[in-house]
């Protein structure tokens, strides 16, 4: 049955376009959009999340991804096929620079991560300091073409971003799901229980963090560009530092980092918690919708510590398949 | 090229700025090294503290130094209440989860603020007269705040080598399990830890309002500059995060200068994480 889920799923969402909506069409495949794209760079956050190696700093990777594929189409009109890919190949490199040093310096737990936290808001004050060309603290519009074009990844119909970002998060779990069935995930675990012990028997510590980060980071970059494409802008407040890092990790926690629907479902509830709370309040009370969904961040944290799909999942299972083997154990940090 | 009277100058307002960052620091690096927990709110408890005292002062012409104690106070029973309603059902939980439940807090109280106090910039301002030493203005706006810091740092240290309570403090941070087998009890010892650290939240609150304007997302203009200077200062290291505080406060302000206030907290942060590779211990860490 479980094998058939996520078909079943994709399925059911392949088809939600052609549901009649009435008004409510645009507005909801547009949550629908955002939801996928943020369960896509969840899962990639998880990739690392669930081996311990806990990044505070994922905005930096989703914010290079996005700024530079809207700034090389802007400048120079690279097309974001091309331009992002370069994104992508920058944001690795650059958690390629992040990850090596904190391999082999044993830089983990709570060390791991301020660094990456510092990382994050080192490159969203650079997008800040650099307001010639990135537009400071307002942001930068993506320039438009005016009409559909897959050149530059610019379409007015919103049913084509919604295929694409399902196609997007499909391929991000089956990612997910190669990782989970490889050999690299026993070595990390084995990683993010003991470096030491993991060492001594043949496994190439440095190799498989800097590999996972790098792959991590990767995908973000590329939720990053998928995601300023769809908006068409890019602020430095919403796509790097410490805020959207939070929201990341807060969405994959809260569904359960250890599963395959885990950021799914997590990023889904944040969400439509989120747009919900904003609906009700509208322009009344402002802040009342952000607070509520605080109180309930630390709420849900607080009393569902596994997350959704892990809590229930355990409940219904007797924990055996959900959860991590082991309390991944990143309280010590050397000393 | 800039005048050297500049860098001077420049270099004077970090110290000034870094004698109140030192507060912020060893505030949070006394609960990051005895609860090993990452209070991500810290500097936003400072920010409503902030507010506090601007309401007290500026609105309801309280007097500065009794709206400092208030400020001081509210500190301390923020820090109490942080600590029982979202550290105390998680003390077991994985770090991850500890350190969300204060992200959490952290989108709360920046919010909640919002909607109280609006996004507005509140400042208290003090008609205090300015020393000129040879060319370098020592506003006593800035001077006094910093002597303050200085002597509440010296009472801290005081309180945790002279006293009884602070003694367990250190004992704690250093081995927790062994000081639950000595038949000390830590909760105690965490509920204290959390008061004192909310304390000096408060007390850098009640000077930071007369240096910077008070908006709900105080925070995180010095939040996670406060973090980089508990690590480069080592955990728990309460000599090594007053030394860390005046390395920041320097890079940023003499960097501030030269180039850009942006410029100086990225190359500040960069020096972070330089020195975690090259120093992972802190820099006053001995080389082991």
């Amino acid at each position: 049955m479980r094998r058939a889920l996520v078909p079943v799923l994709a399925a059911l969402l392949a088809l939600a376009p052609l549901v009649p909506m009435a008004g409510m069409k645009q507005y909801v495949l547009h949550v629908m959009i955002q939801i996928l794209i943020w369960s896509f760079i969840g899962g990639a956050w998880s990739l690392m999340g669930r081996f311990g190696l806990v990044s505070l700093g994922h905005g930096a990777f989703l914010g290079l991804g996005a700024y530079a594929t809207v700034l090389l189409w802007n400048f120079w009109a690279w097309s974001p096929w091309l331009g992002g890919a370069v994104a992508v190949v920058l944001t690795a490199i650059l958690a390629a620079v992040v990850a090596y040093p904190c391999s082999r310096f044993q830089v983990v737990g709570h060390y791991f991560g301020l660094v990456t936290l510092a990382v994050g808001e080192v490159i969203r004050l650079l997008i800040i300091a650099e307001r010639d060309w990135t537009g400071g603290s307002l942001g930068v519009s993506l320039k438009p073409v005016g009409s559909d074009s897959l050149w530059a990844l610019q379409f007015a119909d919103k049913r084509v971003f919604y295929y694409g970002a399902l196609a997007l998060w499909l391929a991000g779990l089956w990612v997910w799901h190669r990782v989970d069935r490889s050999m690299a995930r026993s070595a990390m675990e084995a990683i993010g229980e003991d470096e030491t012990a993991a060492a001594s028997v043949g496994i190439h510590v440095t190799r498989f963090k800097i590999a996972i980060t790098v792959l991590s980071a990767a995908l973000t970059a590329v939720g990053g560009v998928a995601y300023a494409q769809y908006i068409a802008y890019v602020n430095p407040d919403t796509l790097a530092g410490i805020g959207v890092s939070l929201r990341i990790v807060f969405a994959v926690v809260l569904g359960g980092m250890y599963s395959l629907l885990g950021p799914a479902v997590g990023a889904a509830l944040t969400i439509a918690l989120s747009e919900w709370l904003r609906i009700a309040f509208g322009l009344k009370l402002i802040g009342m919708a952000e607070t509520i969904y605080g109180f309930l961040l630390v709420v849900f944290i607080i009393f569902l510590p596994a997350g959704i799909v892990g809590s229930a999942g355990g409940l219904l299972r007797g924990g055996a398949r959900y959860g991590p083997p082991h309390p991944p154990d990143a309280r010590r940090a050397p000393a | 090229m800039i005048d050297p009277i500049f860098l001077a100058e420049a270099a004077v307002n970090g110290v000034l700025l870094g004698g109140v960052l030192a507060l912020l620091a060893l505030g949070l690096n006394l609960i990051f090294g005895v609860i090993d927990i990452v209070w991500i709110a810290y500097v936003d408890l400072v920010m409503l503290c902030m507010y506090l005292v601007y309401f007290l002062v500026q609105v309801y012409g309280w007097p500065v130094w009794a709206g400092g104690l208030a400020a001081v106070a509210l500190g301390a029973a923020l820090g109490i209440a942080v600590h029982l309603l979202i550290i105390s059902p998680i003390l077991g939980s994985a770090p991850i989860n500890q350190l969300l439940a204060t992200g959490g807090l952290l989108f709360f109280l920046q919010s909640f603020a919002t909607f109280l106090w609006t996004t507005d910039h509140r400042s208290v301002r003090l008609s205090l007269p300015s020393y000129d030493l040879g060319g370098i203005f020592l506003p006593l706006t800035r001077v006094i705040p910093f002597a303050i810091s200085i002597l509440a740092l010296v009472a801290l240290y005081l309180f945790l080598t002279r006293t009884f309570v602070g003694t367990a403090i250190r004992a704690v941070s250093q081995d927790r399990e062994a000081m639950g087998l000595m038949g000390a009890n830590p909760h105690r010892i965490y509920l204290v830890t959390s008061a004192v650290g909310g304390l000096m939240a408060g007390l850098a609150g009640a000077l930071l309002i007369f240096l910077y304007s008070v908006h709900p997302f105080f925070g995180g203009q010095l939040g996670p500059l406060t973090f980089m200077i508990c690590v480069l200062g080592g955990l728990g290291n309460m000599v090594g995060a007053f030394v860390a505080s005046f390395i920041m406060s320097e890079i940023i302000s003499i960097a501030g200068v030269l180039w850009s206030t942006e410029m100086g907290y990225v190359i500040a942060f960069v020096v972070f994480i330089v020195m975690i590779f090259v120093r992972p211990g802190g820099i006053l860490a001995r080389r082991g």
